[in-house]
């Protein structure tokens, strides 16, 4: 038996589904101490939050079922104590904090009282609790803490959302710190603060974190030790460096392999004929500015990416383009012809030019649909190939062309994996043989290794077809390998522009060099250095 | 918060106001109004008199202004029945409904949110099973009926309670008990839903995290979060009661509104109706604005 | 992103009906309540062709008869009525009437309420604005006043009855309409047929029209029960169906003088009439699961320990 303050021995987690029982995780083992940082690495899928579930005390059971192993906490079986005894311990001496702050926060609840109850539910007193409740707050910087108890969740942004958790799971100075995905939703700039203020936090109590994370970059930053889970099992662990620069399992390497960012900058080829121009588009939502002043050209066979933080109007930019949305004043021109300004029957033969790929392929494909009628809709709606072998043929060759096989075309889209969904609307959007295509975030739901395959098929498409693409995204990897021109936007204005190569090796533009600085690497040795830099800075 | 509410409060205003449209013109343009609002057996000369009398035969615009300057005095003119104001009988009919609805409304209101946040507790248990039967029988059983058999059992073959009349707090438990049926039916229902959803949200997690005890777990964190869903659908139901008001107190014998509009209707006082419509109207519109007030109250979300 | 998907193998595709007939079949409550709701039906249409006369035919000796008794032959089964009419064979004929009220209502009330619904839904923000304060005028009423007014005026019969109770309960289906429009329009996957170029008309027939019409059929099928009940209390206050014109709700009020000396008359219809509405609440329940892809599970789920 070993020493370790916490230690998951050869845990097994069934759940019983409707379709039948799946093994969540099987014979997991891991340990953590004090002043030691564990990741948990795994993409979706893989049981990675399931161990510190069973730690916690709140996998629902049912449907989940504890089949095999032991939960040790300082030398105690933490699944042969009573739920008292366990309660006792939750918040006290092992806290947990969650990937979504908003939904994890009580939405009826002052945000000062739910800090305070994590104190008087382990006995202290009111009084007390409200005073430290202040100081914590003070502590993870949340500004005006004698205003900000009474607030509610809803009206904080979503680092300081994170922010509140954190001082709430700090409360009573756990040993052990559980972060189920803490930083996913957040924006780079703001991921690199909490993370910050996590690391300075466990130095000053001293306490053991344990960070479960789909984001080798992450794990880079902040992790000791790592523990590599797929589909249920850890294939492999040890510290982060050993795990980066050797990894033995074959699921790690492809897993390294595929991280974003690595790959040759592209170089945009000069005097392509100009494709889509906008110029001086405007929106507002009531005070809110979503763009302003924007300006953009793409030219033939151009891959444009705009990059930008959530709210920085990125979106609104491609759903203005594609009248979506309605710009309040601007011009956007389609090979010369005013989009914003066009009849219906013009902008119906545009349509057919500019197609369009989502974020979410479980959301932008229609449930009901099959595959086929799903491709093949758009030639209904523009009366094309009326012949239905020819459609069938057309189908069959889409598919191929985006990695499928024919037999596919009788499915409906929840038979299919995220990334194969995916490619269904790619196929989808390449049915009418577009000129443009526009993706709004489409990677950036897909686990890293399903990224990388999409970003290979839509490349091989740039180059095989001439297909121009405007590729939306927050991910500075994913952009770095796939576009040849970037627009840096923030708040509804473009800050910076310029080819690839630029943006990144010479930012000009202050924002542009935070969202560079805060965008973690997968290597631990570059973000150690960088760590280095900044501290040698300030 | 005081901007949402004023803002619903005219939306219902808007609603008060398009009911006084739609009585106006269904009296007036559906066929004679004198032959509505007189006694089936009344001469020419009578309606001609009471066309006179009541400016029938004025252009329609001028009808409907004197119509709505009439009801902003609160003139609904006499009761033919009873030769009194309408407006005095029909209020005087409210203070008995008023209390009949209102401890219904409380032993509903109470039963269906201990029983339903039990039920949702102990989900798939057998007192979950119960609860959603009776529910549902509850739910779907035609009161009228329920009042009849109810009737047949206590009143007359066991005699243990008076079948009609309010002489004694007697009179009054078969009628709160009838009217009791079916809001809680409907409404332990949506505790229950509401209840099961809440004790799935991930701030529940959260709260287990922090090892709160499971009381303050149910009571606390999921309950409140629960009630916003319910609140409306109280709302729904108290108003809905009038519905049940009308059958349970005709067939009790009860002196409040519904079986004060049904004998109207019966006896073509036609007065009446519409001041008892009026009158429920103003009311149902003061009790959405007290279940706004509460919504408000209970979700943070809705006061900023 | 869904969590589970590389661990699960993609079930087999099915075909439509019969999973759905199975699964109707696994859930007893509501299997019993689908074969109750067919023999009332059957009951409606066939009911009065083979049964009138007899539902008609007054025998004077058999006033009051108590049920259970066989001596008259099988229609008395459950008694005879005040002019010694056998109680069967009245329920079975006074079932076209009940049924032919509320099927009209919901049917009118579900198009009217859906079309203007899906309006409110896209069209403009005035028309939406107009139709919904409409829809609040009629349900800021408790609906039964309004059916007792509008009766009162327009004369009591079965055309009337279902216009007034229809406009009723327009608001339920327009409300649940336009809110799940507003919903799906947001879609993903609308957006992506918008981009694609789809008219209003497509987009309002392919993909809005088969989200939202689970829905509408399970509100249906709870309104169905609603609109009965609501049919039978006018018709037990005397403003609703009249004679010679006969509903369940009809029945009881006419049994209601004879409480203490043939309980029988008001006992059976009020009895069918819960039998009724309950098998529609429980029928209406299932849908609900039953008919909702993210809900479908729970009873599938329940089918795989069953096997």
């Amino acid at each position: 038996m070993s020493n370790a303050l916490l230690e998951v021995r050869n845990l097994s987690v069934d759940f019983h589904t409707a379709r039948g029982t799946v093994h969540a995780v099987r014979d997991v083992s891991w340990s953590i101490n004090r002043g030691e940082t564990l990741a948990v690495l795994g993409e979706s899928g893989s049981g990675k939050s399931v161990s510190a579930s069973a730690v916690m005390n709140i996998l629902d059971i049912p449907p989940a079922q504890i089949i095999a192993g032991e939960i040790y906490f300082e030398g105690q079986n933490l699944l042969a104590m009573s739920n008292e005894q366990r309660r006792a311990i939750n918040g006290k001496r092992i806290a947990m904090i969650f990937q979504d702050p908003l939904s994890h926060l009580n939405p009826v609840y002052p945000v000062g009282w739910q800090i305070a109850e994590m104190m008087t539910a382990h006995g202290r007193p009111m009084s007390e609790a409200r005073a430290r409740t202040l100081d914590l707050l003070n502590r993870v910087g949340i500004p005006e803490p004698h205003n900000a108890v009474g607030k509610y969740p809803h009206q904080f942004s979503g680092g300081q959302r994170q922010r509140l958790m954190i001082a709430m799971a700090l409360a009573l100075k756990p040993d052990i710190l559980i972060a189920d995905e803490p930083t996913t939703a957040l924006d780079v700039t703001i991921q690199a603060d909490v993370l910050a203020l996590l690391k300075q936090l466990q130095a000053e109590t001293g306490m053991g974190l344990v960070l479960i994370t789909h984001d080798l970059g992450v794990v880079a930053e902040i992790a000791d030790r790592v523990v590599v889970m797929s589909q249920g099992q850890i294939v492999e662990q040890g510290s982060v460096r050993d795990v980066y620069h050797a990894p033995q399992h074959a699921y790690t390497q492809k897993l390294i392999g595929s991280a974003p960012g690595k790959g040759q900058i592209k170089t945009l080829e000069p005097d392509l004929p100009l494709l889509l121009e906008a110029k001086a588009l405007c929106k507002t939502y009531g005070r809110f500015t979503a763009l302003k002043d924007v300006s953009l050209t793409l030219a033939r066979g151009q891959s444009l990416a705009v990059v930008g933080e959530s709210g920085s109007g990125k979106s609104t930019l491609a759903r203005a383009i594609l009248r979506l949305e309605t710009a309040d004043s601007g011009a956007a021109f389609w090979k010369g012809q005013d989009l914003l300004a066009m009849s219906p029957s013009a902008l119906l033969g545009v349509r057919r030019q500019i197609q369009m790929v989502f974020q979410d392929p479980t959301q932008s494909l229609n449930p009901r649909m099959s595959v086929y009628q799903l491709i093949s809709e758009g030639w209904d709606i523009h009366r094309l190939m009326p012949d239905r072998n020819q459609r069938q043929m057309r189908v069959r060759e889409l598919l191929e062309q985006v990695g499928l096989s024919a037999e596919h075309a009788s499915r409906y889209p929840h038979q299919f994996s995220g990334g194969q969904r995916q490619r269904i609307a790619i196929a989808r959007a390449l049915a009418l043989e577009p000129e443009l295509i526009i993706c709004d975030e489409a990677v950036s739901a897909l686990d890293v290794s399903i990224q990388a395959q999409v970003i290979a098929l839509l490349d091989d498409l740039r180059e095989r077809l001439g297909i121009s693409f405007l590729f939306i995204a927050h991910d500075l990897g994913v952009v770095r390998d796939f576009a040849d021109t970037v627009i840096v936007m923030k708040a509804g204005e473009i800050v910076e522009r310029g080819p690839t190569e630029q943006i990144f090796s010479a930012p000009s533009h202050p924002y542009t060099q935070r969202l560079l600085a805060a965008a973690l690497d997968p290597d631990p040795d570059v973000q150690a250095q960088r760590r280095l830099l900044a501290t040698a800075q300030a | 918060m005081t901007k949402l509410i004023s803002q619903r409060a005219i939306a219902s205003l808007l609603s008060l106001l398009g009911l006084l449209v739609l009585v106006f013109f269904l009296s007036r343009l559906t066929g004679d109004p004198a032959a509505l609002f007189l006694p089936i057996d009344a001469s020419e000369e009578m309606k001609a008199q009471f066309r006179a009398l009541n400016g029938l035969d004025l252009p329609l615009l001028e009808q409907f202004g004197r119509y709505v300057w009439d009801f902003l005095h609160l003139d609904f003119g006499q009761s033919l029945r009873k030769a009194r104001p309408a407006i005095e009988v029909v209020l005087e009919a409210y203070a008995w409904t008023l209390p009949l609805a209102l401890i219904t409304m409380t032993l509903v209101v109470i039963a269906s949110i201990v029983l339903g946040a039990l039920a949702a507790f102990n989900v798939g248990g057998f007192f979950d099973r119960l609860v959603s039967i009776v529910s549902l029988v509850a739910a779907s059983a035609p009161d009228f009926w329920i009042a009849i058999v109810a009737i047949v059992i206590f009143a007359i073959n066991l005699s243990w309670l008076p079948t009609s009349g309010v002489g004694t707090p007697w009179h009054w438990i078969l009628p709160i008990a009838v009217l009791f049926i079916r809001p809680f039916g409907l409404i332990v229902q949506v505790v229950r839903g509401s209840m099961l959803g809440a004790l799935s949200a991930p701030y529940v997690k959260t709260a287990r995290a922090k090892g709160v005890r499971n009381l303050p777990i149910i009571f606390v964190h999921t309950l409140r979060n629960a009630m916003l869903p319910v609140i409306t659908v109280i709302g729904d139901q108290a108003a809905a009661m009038l519905n049940g008001a009308v059958i349970v107190e005709t067939i009790f014998g009860f002196p409040g509104i519904g079986k004060l509009m049904i004998d109207s209707i019966l006896q073509r006082d036609f007065n009446v109706v519409l001041a008892a419509i009026m009158v429920t109207a103003i009311a149902i519109f003061l009790m959405n604005i007290l279940i706004d007030i509460a919504y408000g109250l209970l979700d943070p979300r809705i006061r900023h | 992103m869904s969590d589970l998907s590389t661990a699960i193998p993609p079930a087999p595709a099915k075909r439509r009906a019969a999973p759905l007939l199975a699964m109707l079949w696994r859930d007893k409550l509501a299997f019993v309540s689908a074969i109750v709701l067919i023999v009332i039906v059957l009951f409606a249409l066939l009911g009065p062709a083979l049964l009138s006369d007899l539902a008609t035919s007054q025998n004077l000796r058999g006033r009051n008869s108590p049920p259970f008794d066989l001596a008259r032959g099988w229609a008395f089964v459950l008694g005879g009525d005040s002019l010694g009419r056998p109680m069967l064979a009245r329920l079975i004929v006074a079932a076209r009437s009940t049924m032919l009220v509320a099927a009209g209502t919901v049917l009118a009330a579900m198009a009217v309420g859906a079309v203007l619904g899906l309006l409110a839904g896209y069209l403009g923000k005035h028309v939406s604005q107009a139709i919904m304060r409409l829809a609040d005028v009629i349900m800021s009423f408790p609906s039964l006043l309004i059916a007792v007014i509008v009766l009162y005026v327009l004369g009591p019969s079965i055309p009337n009855m279902i216009l007034v109770l229809a406009i009723t309960r327009i608001p339920i289906y327009l409300r649940t309409t336009r809110a799940e429009v507003l919903e799906v329009r947001q879609r993903m996957f609308v957006q992506a047929a918008v981009v694609m170029g789809a008219s209003n008309g497509r987009i309002i027939l392919r993909h809005i029209l088969p989200v939202v019409a689970p829905t509408l059929v399970t509100i249906a099928t709870l309104d169905f029960a609603f609109v009965m009940l609501a049919e039978s209390s006018l018709s037990f206050l005397g403003i609703g169906i009249q004679p010679p014109d006969i509903t369940w709700g009809l029945m009881v009020a006419q049994g209601r003088p004879y409480l203490t000396t043939a309980w029988w008359l008001a006992f059976w219809p009020g009895l069918l009439i819960v039998i009724t509405t309950l098998s529609l609440n429980l029928l209406s329940n299932w849908m609900r699961v039953a008919l909702d892809p993210s809900q479908r599970w729970r009873l599938e789920a329940r089918s795989t320990k069953d096997e």
